[in-house]
């Protein structure tokens, strides 16, 4: 056996875990019953599956040129998923769509400030939950 | 070898695909959209470097990283749009 082949088999087993992971992240997101649970379940392709994908084309194409292009995208999905799902996560806990039933702790909620509340540190370095109801930075860069 | 792998995988992906679909149908909430959205996108992603992978071209590449980028650009519009709704 050459070692061609025991590196296409190499690929064939990357190319497959990766496609494996989208279809768990599929089910998950399917059946999963939150907005936190389904990104949880999301971001196993996003990042996991993308990348063993990309060994396993990396694997198959095995020139530099195309190694270059296939870190390139790696490198883009490994800085890009994790700012989207912060910002998905963030949305969906100001906007209550969180199930707090199915929360073990919830950390955010003890540096939150109540309705109505004038605590010392709100001072507009944060935008508040208390200070978007009312408009006021409704369009500021922070947000 | 090569047409197993391209039936597994076209397989594997296209069902990943009909379940982010079905999420995208039923999900209560703008930001389920979103995600499953996302889910799609990366499954367009893993097809397309796999079908590359599979017929050993390099045709491909740039619009995996066109793809990798506009998942980004998508998602982050769309929830600053949802949290500008909500609030």
């Amino acid at each position: 056996m050459s070692v061609g082949t025991v590196v296409d088999w190499l690929a064939a087993v990357a190319l497959v875990s990766g496609a494996l992971l989208s279809l768990a992240a599929g089910i998950g997101v399917l059946r999963f019953p939150d907005v936190l649970d389904r990104m949880h379940a999301a971001t196993k392709p996003q990042v996991l599956g993308v990348l063993l994908l990309l060994v396993g084309l990396a694997l198959r194409l095995r020139t530099a040129a195309d190694l270059g292009m296939i870190v390139l995208v790696g490198v883009f999905q490994l800085a890009t998923a994790p700012v989207a799902a912060q910002m998905i996560g963030r949305a969906a806990y100001r906007s209550g769509r969180v199930d707090r039933s199915l929360l073990d702790v919830d950390e955010l909620a003890e540096h939150r400030p109540e309705e109505g509340d004038s605590r010392p540190e709100r001072d507009g370095s944060r935008p508040e939950r208390g200070e978007q109801r009312r408009g006021g930075s409704r369009s500021g860069p922070g947000e | 070898m090569t047409v197993v792998l391209a039936i597994v995988l076209t397989v594997l992906l296209s069902t990943t695909a009909l379940l982010a679909l079905a999420r995208i149908y039923r999900g209560p909430s703008l930001l389920d959209r979103v995600i499953a959205a996302d889910l799609l996108l990366a499954a367009m992603l893993g097809a397309v470097g796999a079908e590359a992978a599979v017929n050993r071209h390099a045709t491909t590449l740039p619009v995996l990283v066109v793809l990798s980028l506009l998942g980004f650009v998508g998602s982050v519009a769309l929830v600053r749009f949802a949290a500008r709704e909500e609030s």
